[in-house]
Formats: C-alpha cells, sequence, structure tokens
C-alpha cells in the first residue's frame, strides 16, 4: 500500500528513496549510535536505524501503517549538540549525528512519560481486555514501574460508548496517541474519530461526541487493531454465546471464516503464518458447540450467485442492450465496504451484487436447509459466526438478515474473542488434534479459502466464471492467478474469453476486465475512477474495507503489521494449494444444494429469497 | 433546525466558500464568518461545510473544540471576555467579573436567558499595560471599572 | 478604535526616522544577496524569543528550490505580558508591512500573510485600510514601484489559540487545521505554509528591517550588545508607574527597568511572559540579551505585596488551557504542576513531591514537542526556587 500518499505532506519523514540519483550527495551518512560508528541511508528516521541495529527502541504513537505523528514522545533519544531530545520516529539523519539511545537524560524521560499516561489511565490491568497485549502495559513492565509517581486517576471520566455492535469505546484507557484518528482519516479515509477540545481536555471524540452508532463508522475496526491500549475493543458477545452452549434446548452452530484460522495461532504465541484450522475445529467441538461448518461453503456459494449475477449483467447489458444494468459489478461480501458505499456512494448501490455475504448466507442456510434436513427447529438454532471481522457484528445485527424468519445469524464473534473462550475453557489450541468440518457441509473448495485475502473472491469468481463460459479452466498455472494477488492497493488485470460455449456466444472475444482494491481509502479512489467514468469497459471489482482483504480484519490477533498480514495471507494460499477441490462449482456439497435445495439454481426465486439482499442509501449526513 | 433555517445557513456557506475558496485553508475563515452570523456553528453548518470542502464533519469539529474562540453551541449574540492575566487580576478584573456576573445574573461560560450575553474568561488579550481590560465582541475596552462595564453592557442589544 | 498606544520610549534603533516606502524602493534596486549580507551583518535575530538568526532563515528560504514561498507575520501575540506588536501594528504598520516585503523580495516570495490573533481582531479594518493605501501607492500589488516585484499581503484571523505562536502550530492553523505543533524536521524554511518554503518572522522583526536596509546592517549593529545587536522592544507591565512599551538597547538591566518604569518595591520580575523565568530582586543586576535572559519582551513586575503562589497558579492554568494536548508530557505534566502547585496552596504536600515534580519539569523542558511544553515548566521551577522562603517558609511540611 502506498501510505505516504494518504500522509499529511507536512508530516511526512524526510526519506530520500535513492539518495545517490537523485542528490549527488551521496546516499549515506556517518553516524554514531550509542558509541558505534556506522554508515546509514541519509533520510532514515533514526528508529528506523535503531531497528535495524536490533537496538529497542519504545513506541506508542507510532505504528507502521501510519503516517507519523511524533506526540507520545515514548521514543524519545538524545542527539549531541540539541538541546531538547528528539523523537526518534520523525528524526530523519540527513547530517553526521551522534545518537544515544538509552542515556540518563533518556531514560528518565521515558520513564516521567509512561508515569504520567499511568496517571491518567483509568482502570486495572487484570480487568482489561487487552491484560498481557497492552503496549503501555509493556511499557511499564520495561521502565520499571512499580508505584503511580505522580497519582492514579480513581473515578472514570468518560462514559463508554457501547452503541455499535462493533466497535466499543472506552476513552478512560485512552492514551491519546491518535492512531485510531490516523487510522480512520488517514489509512481508512472514513473519518470517523478526531481528536477534541485541547490540552487536557483532549479527547478522541467523534462528529459532536455522538454515540458510534449514530455515525458514519463502517465498523471495519481497524482501530481497534491499531489501539495499543483497550481503549478500544470490539463488542464481544461471548458471554451469550456460552450461555447458549450450556443450553440443552439450544443447538449452538458455529461456522468459521478463513481468516481466523490463519491468524489465531498468534493468540496462542504461534509467529504468524500459522493455519489452525483443524485443531480450531477441535478446540470449537470441545467447547461444546454442536457442530462446525466451514464458512468457505457459502463462499462457494457465493460465487455461484455472484458469478451467475455477473454473467447475467453481462447479457443483459451485452444482448439485450439493456442500459439500465450497472457494470462493473462491485462485490458485497465485506459488510465494512457496504456500509461505506451505503453512507459514501448511496448513488452508486446499484453496482454492488445483490449477493449477500458468504456468513450471511450461511446464517439463512442453516435455518432453512440445514434445520429441515436434521430435524430441528430452527428457533431452537443459535448460530454464531467466527470471522476476522468487527463489521460482521453489525452486519449480522441488520433487521433485514432475517430471510429464514428467524436472525439468520446470531452473533458475531471475532478471532480474538475466539482465542478468549478457548482460553476460558482451558485448551491449548496448539497442542490439540485436528478435526475435519461436520457435515453436511464437510470441506469447501479452495476457492473459498482465498476469501480471505485480498483478491480472493475475485480469483475464485474467475475460475468460476470462466469455465462456466468457456468450459475450460481458467488460462493460468495451477490455477494460481497471480495478478489477483499481492499487497498492492489497486489491482487491475484482464483475461480473454475465447471458445466459448454456445449459450456465452455472447462473450466471445469479450476481455473480463477486473478490479481488485483493499481499503477503504483505496476503495474510494475506485469510486472516484468510477464517478468520472473510468471504469467504463470494467466488468468486475472487488472491494475489501481492510488493508489487506479478512486476514487484516478488524477482528483478527493485535499487532498487525504488512508483514504479519503477508504471512497470513501465505498461510491461506498454501493451505489452498494442496486442496483437492480448488473451484467453487466443483465443491459436491454445492452440486448437492442446489439439486436438494435451491433447485431452481443460482440467482432463483429461493436463492433470491434466502442468499440476495438489499442495500440502505444511508448517506453521509449526521443528524 | 427546521429546512428554512438549514437553507439559510447553507446559502450563506456557499457564498463563503465561494469567496475563500474550496480549500482547506478555507476552514478557519469559513467558520469565523459563520460565527460572526451566527454567534455559534451548529452541527448542520459544519457538515455542509465539511461537504463544500470536501473534508470529514468530524474534522470541522475538531477544529471548532480547538479554538476557544470558535463554539458549537448556541450562545449569546454578544460576548463578553473578562481577561484573567495576572496583571489584569491585580488590577481589579477579580472584581470586575464578579459585577458582570451579579449584574447579568449569570456565572462564566453561561448565557443570560434572553441570549443577549454569554460571559467568559480569556487568556491575555495584550493590554497588560492598560488592565484591567474587557473584550466586548471584538472590541477592546481597557482601563474598565466596575461601572463603565456596567454601563458597556447596558448598551449592548 | 478606542486605543490609544502611544509608546513610552522610542529609541534611536527601531524607531529612528523613517520615510514611508523608502526601504522597499531601496531593496527593489539591490541583489537579493546584498540584502541577505545586510541582514547578516545587522546581526538580527529573531524577536519572538529564540532568537534564530534572521539572515540564516532567509538564506535557507531564498535557497530553497520550489514553484511558491510564503513569508508569514507571526502576529499572534498572546504571551501573557507582551504587547509590544499590538502597539507597532496600530502605530507603525508601515515597518512592519514593508519589512515583509523586504523578506519576500528576498526570499522570492509573492504572497505574505498576517496571522493576526483573535484577540487584536479590532485592528483589522485599520490594517485592511492601511494595505489598501499601499496598494494604491504601488507598495504592494503588481509591479511593485515599477521594478517588476509582483508581492501583496494578506491578514488571517486566529481563533483563540496561545500555541499558534508556535510556527509550524500557526501553519497548521493556516491550512485550516487544529493548531498543533509540527514535527521539526521538516523547518518550515523547507515545508512550511502548504508545504512550501515558508519564512515565519515575528512582527518585531519583520518591523527592524527598513531602517537596516536604509541605514545598512553595520549601522545596526552598533547598538546592543555583542552577540544581541540592536534594540529591543519591551512590555512592561504590572507594579510600576509608567506601564507600557519601551524601545531600550539590548544590555538594559532589570534595575533599569525598574527605574524607567516608576517601580517600587519590587519583589520579582518575570522576564519573557508566561514560559519566562521569575527573577527576585538578587538577580536584578542581570541584562536584558540573548546571552543573559533572553526573551520575547514580555516583563511583568511585581512588588512585595504580592503572592508568588499565587502568581505561579495563574500561570499553569494558562498552560493548562493553552496546552495543544498533543504530546504527553505538555497535555499531562502542566496539569500535575498545577495540581503541585494547589497541593502547596493547601498545605498538602511533601517537599519530595515538589522535588518529582521539579524533575517532571525538567523533562518537559527536553520532552516535549514543542516550545510552549519545553517552557512551561520555566515559572514551576523558577518561582519555587527563587522564592522558596516566601512560599514555604512558615508552614507545617506534611511527610
Amino acid at each position: 500500500m502506498e501510505k505516504e500518499l494518504r500522509s499529511p505532506v507536512s508530516q511526512r519523514p524526510l526519506i530520500v528513496k535513492d539518495g545517490k540519483s537523485k542528490t549527488g550527495i551521496g546516499a549515506t551518512v556517518s553516524i554514531e549510535l550509542n558509541g558505534e560508528k556506522m554508515q546509514v541511508q541519509l533520510g532514515k528516521t533514526i528508529l528506523e536505524i535503531c531497528k535495524e541495529n536490533k537496538i529497542h527502541i519504545p513506541t506508542l504513537c507510532y505504528h507502521e501503517d501510519l503516517c507519523i505523528a511524533g506526540n507520545c514522545r515514548m521514543c524519545l533519544v538524545e542527539v549531541e549538540g540539541m538541546r531538547t531530545l528528539q523523537a526518534s520516529c520523525a528524526f530523519p539523519v540527513t547530517s553526521p549525528v551522534k545518537i544515544k539511545t538509552f542515556s540518563d537524560k533518556v531514560r528518565k524521560a521515558r520513564k516521567h512519560i509512561v508515569d504520567l499516561m499511568l496517571s491518567e489511565h483509568y482502570g486495572e490491568c487484570y480487568s482489561c481486555v487487552r491484560n498481557n497485549n497492552c503496549e503501555l502495559q509493556t511499557l511499564a513492565k520495561e521502565y520499571g514501574v512499580d508505584s503511580y509517581e505522580f497519582g492514579h486517576i480513581c473515578e472514570p471520566r468518560f462514559e463508554i460508548d457501547s452503541s455499535s455492535h462493533a466497535v466499543v469505546r472506552d476513552m478512560d484507557k485512552c492514551i491519546l496517541c491518535r492512531r485510531c484518528v490516523r487510522t480512520c482519516i488517514d489509512l481508512q479515509e472514513v473519518g470517523v474519530l478526531e481528536a477534541i477540545n485541547r490540552g487536557y481536555d483532549t479527547k478522541i471524540s467523534t462528529f459532536m461526541d455522538k454515540p458510534l452508532a449514530d455515525v458514519i463508522c463502517i465498523n471495519c475496526g481497524q482501530c481497534i487493531n491499531r489501539c495499543p491500549t483497550g481503549a478500544l475493543h470490539a463488542n464481544d458477545p461471548s458471554d451469550e454465546i456460552w450461555k447458549a452452549i450450556e443450553d440443552p434446548k439450544k443447538h449452538v452452530v458455529l461456522q468459521t471464516a478463513p481468516s481466523p484460522r490463519a491468524a489465531i495461532g498468534e493468540e496462542f504465541g504461534l509467529p504468524a503464518g500459522i493455519s489452525m484450522t483443524g485443531q480450531l475445529n477441535t478446540a470449537i467441538k470441545r467447547m461444546g458447540f454442536d457442530r462446525v461448518f466451514d464458512t468457505n461453503f457459502t463462499a462457494d456459494l457465493t460465487i455461484m450467485e455472484e458469478g451467475t449475477e455477473l454473467l447475467s449483467r453481462l447479457r443483459k447489458a451485452i444482448v439485450d442492450k439493456d442500459s439500465s444494468v450497472m457494470l462493473p459489478q462491485f462485490t458485497s461480501c465485506s459488510p465494512g465496504w457496504v456500509k461505506f458505499i451505503e453512507h459514501f456512494y448511496p448513488e452508486y448501490l446499484d453496482y454492488l451484487s445483490t449477493a449477500k455475504s458468504p456468513q450471511q448466507m450461511f446464517g439463512s442456510v442453516i435455518k432453512t436447509f440445514y434445520a429441515k434436513e436434521e430435524g430441528i427447529d430452527p428457533k431452537d438454532i443459535v448460530t454464531v459466526a467466527l470471522m476476522p471481522c468487527a463489521a460482521k457484528k453489525f452486519e449480522c445485527n441488520r433487521p433485514e438478515m432475517d430471510s429464514s424468519g428467524f436472525k439468520d445469524v446470531d452473533y458475531g464473534l471475532t478471532t480474538r474473542e475466539m482465542a478468549k473462550m478457548i482460553r476460558e475453557a482451558g485448551l491449548r489450541l496448539p497442542e490439540l488434534p485436528k478435526t475435519n468440518f461436520d457435515e453436511p457441509f464437510g470441506d469447501a473448495s479452495g476457492a473459498g479459502l482465498i476469501f480471505g485475502a485480498t483478491g480472493g473472491v475475485m480469483e475464485a469468481a474467475l475460475r468460476t466464471v470462466y469455465e462456466l463460459v468457456t468450459g475450460r479452466p481458467v488460462p493460468f498455472k495451477n490455477l494460481n492467478i497471480d495478478v489477483c494477488r499481492g499487497m498492492k492497493g489497486i489491482k487491475e488485470a484482464s483475461v480473454k474469453l475465447e471458445n466459448c460455449k454456445e449459450e456465452f456466444g455472447f462473450l466471445e472475444g469479450v476481455e473480463l476486465k477486473f478490479i481488485v482494491a483493499h481499503g477503504t481509502a483505496n476503495a474510494k479512489h475506485v469510486m472516484e475512477m468510477l464517478i468520472k467514468g473510468e471504469l467504463a469497459g470494467y466488468h468486475f471489482v472487488e472491494i475489501m474495507a481492510c488493508p489487506g482483504g479478512c486476514i487484516g480484519g478488524g477482528g483478527q490477533p493485535i499487532p498487525t503489521s504488512e508483514l504479519i498480514r503477508k504471512l497470513r495471507v501465505k498461510a491461506i494460499y498454501e493451505e489452498e494449494a494442496s486442496m483437492p477441490v480448488r473451484k467453487s462449482h466443483e465443491n459436491p456439497r454445492i452440486k448437492y444444494i442446489y439439486e436438494k435445495f435451491l433447485t431452481d439454481g443460482p440467482g432463483g426465486k429461493l436463492s433470491h429469497k434466502l442468499l440476495h439482499t438489499k442495500y440502505l442509501k444511508r448517506g453521509k449526513y449526521i443528524n | 433546525m427546521n429546512d428554512s433555517e438549514k437553507n439559510i445557513r447553507n446559502e450563506f456557506i456557499q457564498t463563503l466558500v465561494q469567496r475563500f475558496g474550496k480549500e482547506r485553508t478555507a476552514l478557519l475563515p469559513v467558520l469565523q464568518e459563520i460565527q460572526k452570523k451566527f454567534f455559534y456553528i451548529d452541527e448542520h453548518s459544519q457538515q455542509e461545510v465539511a461537504r463544500l470542502l470536501n473534508i470529514h464533519p468530524v474534522e470541522v469539529n475538531s477544529v471548532i473544540s480547538f479554538y476557544a474562540f470558535l463554539y458549537d453551541k448556541p450562545r449569546g449574540r454578544n460576548t463578553v471576555r473578562v481577561c484573567k492575566n495576572i496583571i489584569c487580576n491585580y488590577h481589579g478584573s477579580l472584581e470586575i467579573a464578579k459585577a458582570l456576573s451579579t449584574e447579568l445574573g449569570i456565572g462564566f461560560n453561561e448565557t443570560t436567558k434572553d441570549g443577549k450575553v454569554t460571559l467568559e474568561y480569556a487568556n491575555c488579550f495584550g493590554m497588560c499595560d492598560k488592565s484591567p481590560s474587557i473584550l466586548v465582541n471584538d472590541q477592546i475596552h481597557e482601563r474598565v471599572n466596575k461601572e463603565s462595564v456596567l454601563n458597556l453592557i447596558r448598551d449592548l442589544k | 478604535m478606542n486605543t490609544l498606544n502611544k509608546i513610552k520610549r522610542t529609541g534611536p534603533v527601531l524607531f529612528s526616522e523613517y520615510e514611508k516606502g523608502s526601504a522597499v524602493k531601496k531593496v527593489l534596486e539591490m541583489e537579493r544577496e546584498d540584502i541577505l549580507f545586510e541582514i547578516k551583518d545587522s546581526g538580527l535575530k529573531g524577536r519572538g524569543g529564540a532568537g534564530f538568526p534572521v539572515s540564516t532563515k532567509w538564506m535557507i528560504t531564498a535557497a530553497a528550490n520550489a514553484d511558491k514561498k510564503f513569508i508569514v507575520c507571526n502576529a499572534d501575540e498572546g504571551e501573557p505580558g507582551t504587547f509590544k506588536d499590538r502597539v507597532l501594528l496600530l502605530e507603525y504598520p508601515e515597518l512592519v508591512f514593508e519589512g515583509m516585503i523586504i523578506a519576500g523580495y528576498t526570499i522570492g516570495a509573492k504572497e505574505g500573510i498576517v496571522y493576526l490573533r483573535a484577540e487584536y481582531s479590532y485592528m483589522l479594518e485599520f490594517l485592511e485600510n492601511f494595505l489598501e493605501e499601499m496598494r494604491k501607492q504601488n507598495l504592494l500589488g503588481k509591479n511593485i514601484c515599477g521594478k517588476g516585484f509582483d508581492f501583496d499581503i494578506f491578514i488571517r484571523l486566529g481563533s483563540g489559540a496561545y500555541v499558534c505562536g508556535e510556527e509550524t502550530a500557526l501553519i497548521e492553523s493556516l491550512e485550516g487545521h487544529r493548531g498543533e505543533p509540527r514535527n521539526r524536521p521538516p523547518f518550515p524554511v523547507n515545508t512550511g505554509y502548504l508545504g512550501f518554503p515558508t519564512a515565519v518572522n515575528n512582527v518585531e522583526t519583520l518591523a527592524s528591517v527598513p531602517n537596516i536596509i536604509n541605514k545598512g546592517g553595520e549601522w545596526y549593529h552598533k547598538h546592543g550588545t555583542d552577540k544581541s545587536t540592536g534594540s529591543k522592544l519591551f512590555s512592561v507591565s504590572g507594579d510600576c508607574k509608567y506601564p507600557g512599551v519601551y524601545e531600550l538597547p539590548w544590555g538594559t538591566t532589570l534595575n533599569e527597568i525598574i527605574n524607567i518604569t516608576g517601580a517600587e518595591d519590587t519583589k520579582a520580575i518575570q522576564v519573557g511572559g508566561a514560559s519566562g523565568i521569575c527573577l527576585p530582586a538578587t538577580e536584578f543586576g542581570r541584562k536584558l540579551s540573548y546571552e543573559d535572559i533572553s526573551t520575547g519582551g514580555s516583563i511583568m513586575i511585581f512588588n512585595k505585596s504580592r503572592n508568588m503562589l499565587e502568581v505561579l497558579k495563574n500561570f499553569m492554568e494558562f498552560f493548562v488551557e493553552e496546552s495543544c494536548g498533543q504530546c504527553t508530557p505538555c497535555r499531562i505534566g502542566n496539569v500535575k504542576l498545577l495540581e503541585g502547585v494547589e497541593m502547596i496552596e493547601k498545605n498538602e504536600y511533601t517537599i519530595e513531591y515538589i522535588e518529582k515534580l521539579k524533575e517532571l519539569g525538567r523533562t518537559m523542558q527536553v520532552a516535549s514537542k514543542c516550545g510552549l511544553g519545553q517552557s512551561s515548566p520555566n515559572p514551576f521551577i523558577s518561582i519555587l526556587e527563587n522564592f522558596k522562603d516566601e512560599i514555604f517558609n512558615n508552614k507545617p511540611v506534611l511527610n
């Protein structure tokens, strides 16, 4: 992602990317770091240099996904000849300097800063969701805080805002590093959170301090992932889920998305990038869930529905010359993105695929098809969705999501919350044996699995659409459509449809053009292209609200970084490569459900009732 | 706020944007003018400004809340500010503050019931050589005393 | 306008005889390098308090390669006890504006912006009219004095934030943001207003320029001391007979100030406003100069009847309110210092804790992001040190 583009000019560090060719001054500068002489690249920040030299500098407001703030002052270092200490995150080295990273002055200042933060930080660590994974707590330990030097606030100053299904704001724990502000405004370009007031009264706020549920928050939860403390966390339904599990009358079914599996190991001390699918299934069953299903099943179903919808749009546009058909078709499986377009581009909602997200499809399939097959009264079924996502909590609570006649998905549970439940159950996830998913949905295709990474939906859709149209597999080695992969903010490519089957003769020779974007800032860019008419001739656009796609979702383990996201993606692609079925339409259970239940086929009447939805023109205006 | 009040504001903001431009640099001048005309910058106006300058409403709100002379809550048609710098304090500003408060029947950071006056403290006006001083709207009054300030506020509309 | 200023003492440097427009006319005939040399010879340093050499600031801005450059006049005179800029703007606006034109010509800017604090908005009409008059006289606008230089000045009002006197906060404010100081580097001279090279100068600094141009850098250098050349405007207030603005040579002692302003029974002088330091009588022999007590010119005099703890509390309340709230040391630190003052006031303190707060103050001086937090502990430390007998004596210390 080109994050530099989004940071304000004034706050960008003076990075000289290629010193040699541009300035002629020479690419390096010699400095002294804690007495050690070294050559470093001109323009690198002291923090970067220290990292490269394995010197740990404490940071709080710094986050590698975000532009530089330099406001927590934790990363201060001493630069010889300067009266004041310098924030190493914001100090680019452009001349020969002597730097001390742990002098007496530096250590004392850092300790003072931790002390000051703690004095205003209400609450106790043991009763905090971020206990043991809190950057402030870690710093307190690093700097040997053993008492509250400057007192400790004993009364809460703010009311907790839990109005939102997705994000809970507890400003008493906020240390005003403003990562959430930079995430919301710069990284995601949603613009819900900003600092208000000044001085001691400064706090992070929504527009006119309204409850989060009443403003244009898209629930992406990216702010949670970047919050160093427990000030932001997801709205946790695990108590209710436990209650349902213990209720003998309830049949509790859990569906799990691919991304939590690729990341939950991190919650148990494993490095990023280790898939825990089988172990997680075991844990879920041992915890008392009655069934565990793979959301990839409905991801495959989504591909069938969305792919069919695309083909029908193309047919209407090309054959019927129907000008009311909106192309390109935009994906609709990311609930953050859906709410984003509902708020920011309500007049373009017709471009969205009407297909529900895999989570919601599963909800209605479980409470209809599954209930019938198993002979269980749907009112006794509790569906829980384990998702990498905060917005899924909002999505399952959308009032229109009741096509089964019941609330289709009862609870959205994040990866972090699942990890907590597993710990509560006393299970050591990494050591558990592997179990398969339960029937009747069993194991899904690899196409569903890669939904977790940016570009995955596109790749999965292409595999199916291309084959439906031409009768041949996509012309990419091992079915890996590499142009869809990778962390570039906006990817675009095309594939030519040749020798089409007779029924798709109208697509003969058509260059199927598609775009993949992740992160709502990039989505915004794509929408601006659409408005300017630059997407004429494009057919399909995949958008994920979160950077990196679902594996970088707002419900995933903390911390996050581009490297962590890449490792999680790698885990998904590796797992996918070894799967026997890698195309949605070849998933035998998909064939089965269309034969037995959705008998009028993809896009048919029952599909439309259960698997498709409508959107709301929300707009930006806040009442 | 009803639609006609909203329209009045929309039209006014439109003229301001024409005058100051659509760039973010126009934000403070635009807010200052809205404030001057309507005495505070209401929710609707904040959103309209945000829309026209292509920024987020919360950013407008954030900027307003930062500056002591911009307000997002209703207030009086006039603002009387008493300097609370130590020099003014030593020259009688505390007594003046008390007199104002008694006369208007309100405390500081409060507005009279008829919406005429909001009373406030402010930091140094740069009039320490002529202290105590008060700022009535944007007019400075130097070397004031209890009698003179009471006359001043009686003249306010 | 109901404000009469009347400068109490006009010295021979800043307020030497000046013919309107003369320096601008002269400068437009000069090479830009020569102007820089003249300023360098004068030894003129920033008058806002920090004392950065003007020639260096202008030289870097002039040397910067950019499509646009800006000269910004910092008229956000918010330091408690400072009012010299008010007087300059009302009585000698030609010096300030012409200083801006000269600066603009030197650094290659076509636009000058005056950032006028909201509290001074009563001056706006007068200043706008003055600028209009200058435009009529072709001292501003296109092709100034027929010499092919285009330059204009615009006034922007602040909205009540002391921190906007910090140059990068001022620029943020101009750009329509919260007035929160930026990281430095990059410095405004490279990356300033809208990302363009920008020279931000104090009103008084700019007002000093026309006479330097007319009379030469050497002439200017003859006044004041070796490292503090020229003269300084002092805003004197508090317990004295003749408060007001005085132009005095650098190197003037506090005792001299006391005499000139007719102060009696003086106990303490706060030099440099709330963010300055507070000196007791034993230090009144010290000189006001960059090499001794550097200051933006605020002199607040307190006589024997004043309670220094009350003074300190007033200052600390000011900082708690005016801190931008961005960086930790300043946002929370100032509150802790104020709480310390209140503890002393209520007689509920321990000396150990007060010492701890002084240590915290020293951290704030080096750890805060901008000058506000770096200087706000000054009164805390200096008043508690210099007036400890008054503040701590006769009070039982709780342990």
